[in-house]
């Protein structure tokens, strides 16, 4: 899933301070699953707003929604009939449901109530942790099932680099070091001589290097 | 030793190592501002004690002069610069294009690098580019060099005549896996390589072993990295701080030992001892010192380890 993690109050109320009518809208998918922007955190920011701009003596009128996804549009359409209410929108989705947000409602304000992360997966209770980086040409068959690319504070295609310490990363003991897992891997599948292998030049064109991306089926296209 | 003595570029270390005898490299590190002096001096003081000098890479991720023009500074005194590059900064055009530029000041040594994480430096909020890894920038300067093309297939007119290094960390983590790492690096195309600073003998011995093993002595120039403890501190540092870095307790007994004002000259004896137990050793074909903001005592160890005066060639 993507993840996502709350922005501080201060930086919502800035972008909406001359605002008298403000929708705050949540997405029932990852930001739900990572805590961030679900229907729970929209009531939780709602109310602080609420809060906040009534000590300040200021009457800003501030609803709730939340969509099942706002990477579709078919959902999107589901506030059209709200939308012209608003002075702006607050989306507590990730960057993908905020940009898609906008195209939508062309003349309104879309803030964005969320820092989106990484993809990634939860650990344990209260955390997350980067798996992928959707470099867009997967290597993972050949490291063991643990990405270089997006677990390598280097992003190193022969790793381990010089740093590596008892399994952990030169940049943090608690993050684990990316090389390491991939060894302990190839080991456990008896494949330790893959490492051998040394790993070409990227093709970074598949990555965001290339510029933005599509993806075209024309199997599906209509 | 079967290593092979065909010269491939006109370096004076290439010389070295392949008449066989042993090299002694040292660095200087880059001032935090464009006077050239600094570098100069440093280079100044160690020129007749080392065959060749590396020119660190924005080391630790602190900004500073660019080990290029550091390099050329040395080349326009007519001495034998290692230009350290690192694969952090540079995407590979940035890369392929300064080694042009290194080659056209007829600079014949590199010394290739993946470099400290941005993290540790001036600028830890900085884009990290890594575009390329070492081993593949080892691959690039090769191709270059051998077939004279750049990444992309085009060829280069003048190719570089490099002679290339790598580094390599016998202390880091897993260790198992170091000496089969070193040998990607020589598959790669790494002709000689300078190790991270030795401190645990008995630890880099296995790893020679193990390198022997594989069967990569007569493969690579192996310069056995030292760095002198200029105090206690320094080596509490080093073994608690910097990673990678494998200081055994002896050594922190050992300058502990003795008075304060006593320990740098402590801990040149330790590096000196080191070098004379290390050259007993197969396979280390030279020594690589790197007496850190501390250039001035090069000539003491070289002297100390009965390693000069250094040969013509």
């Amino acid at each position: 899933m993507i993840v996502a993690s709350k922005k501080p109050i201060e930086e919502v109320i800035d972008y909406i301070k001359d605002c008298n009518k403000v929708l705050i809208a949540g997405c029932n998918e990852c930001v739900t699953v990572c805590e961030a922007g679900g229907k729970k955190e929209v009531g939780i920011l709602a109310s602080a707003l609420r809060m906040y701009f009534m000590n300040k003596g200021k009457d800003v009128t501030i609803d709730e929604v939340t969509l099942e996804r706002q990477c579709d549009r078919e959902y999107l359409e589901e506030i059209k009939h709200m939308a012209p209410n608003y002075d702006a929108i607050v989306s507590l989705a990730c960057g993908v449901g905020v940009q898609f947000m906008a195209e939508m409602y062309k003349d309104k304000p879309i803030f964005p109530g969320v820092n989106t992360s990484f993809m990634g997966a939860n650990l344990e209770r209260g955390m997350w942790g980067e798996r992928c980086a959707g470099c867009g040409q997967c290597i993972l068959a050949k490291t063991g099932a643990v990405c270089p690319v997006a677990r390598c504070a280097k992003r190193l295609f022969n790793g381990p680099c010089g740093g590596s310490t008892k399994g952990k990363c030169e940049i943090n003991p608690n993050v684990d070091c990316a090389w390491q897992l991939i060894i302990d891997r190839l080991k456990a599948l008896g494949r330790l001589d893959d490492y051998d292998e040394l790993m070409p030049v990227k093709d970074w064109s598949k990555d965001r290097a290339g510029g933005p991306r599509t993806v075209v089926r024309e199997d599906l296209r209509i | 030793m079967s290593i092979q003595t065909e010269l491939k570029t006109p370096s004076k270390l290439e010389k070295i190592l392949k008449s066989g005898q042993l090299a002694v490299t040292s660095e200087c590190g880059p001032p935090r501002g464009s006077d050239a002096e600094v570098i100069k001096k440093k280079a100044q003081m160690i020129k007749d004690y080392v065959d060749a000098i590396n020119i660190t890479d924005n080391q630790t991720s602190v900004t500073r002069l660019c080990s290029l023009a550091s390099c050329i500074h040395l080349k326009l005194m007519g001495l034998e610069p290692i230009l350290q590059m690192v694969v952090r900064d540079r995407n590979r055009i940035a890369l392929q294009s300064d080694i042009l530029g290194a080659a056209s000041f007829d600079i014949y040594n590199i010394l290739c690098l993946s470099g400290d994480h941005q993290s540790f430096g001036d600028n830890p909020t900085a884009q990290n580019v890594f575009d390329i890894d070492s081993m593949q920038l080892i691959q690039t300067v090769r191709l270059m060099r051998d077939e004279g093309k750049f990444l992309g297939g085009d060829n280069i007119l003048r190719p570089p005549k490099m002679f290339v290094g790598a580094a390599a960390n016998p202390f880091a983590d897993p260790f198992e896996i170091r000496a089969r790492r070193l040998a990607k690096k020589v598959k790669a195309g790494a002709e000689f390589i300078q190790t991270q600073c030795i401190y645990n003998v008995p630890r880099f011995k296995e790893w020679m072993k193990q390198v022997g093993d594989l069967g990569l002595l007569d493969k690579v120039f192996i310069l056995a990295g030292v760095t002198p403890m200029k105090s206690v501190g320094m080596a509490k540092y080093m073994k608690n701080k910097v990673p990678g870095m494998d200081v055994p307790d002896e050594i922190i007994k050992r300058l502990s030992g003795v008075p304060k004002e006593k320990q740098a000259e402590e801990g040149i004896k330790i590096c000196i001892e080191t070098i004379q137990e290390l050259k007993e050793v197969e396979g280390v074909r030279g020594f690589h010192i790197m007496a850190i903001e501390w250039e001035e005592k090069v000539p003491e160890i070289v002297k100390g380890a009965g390693l000069y005066p250094r040969p013509q060639v």
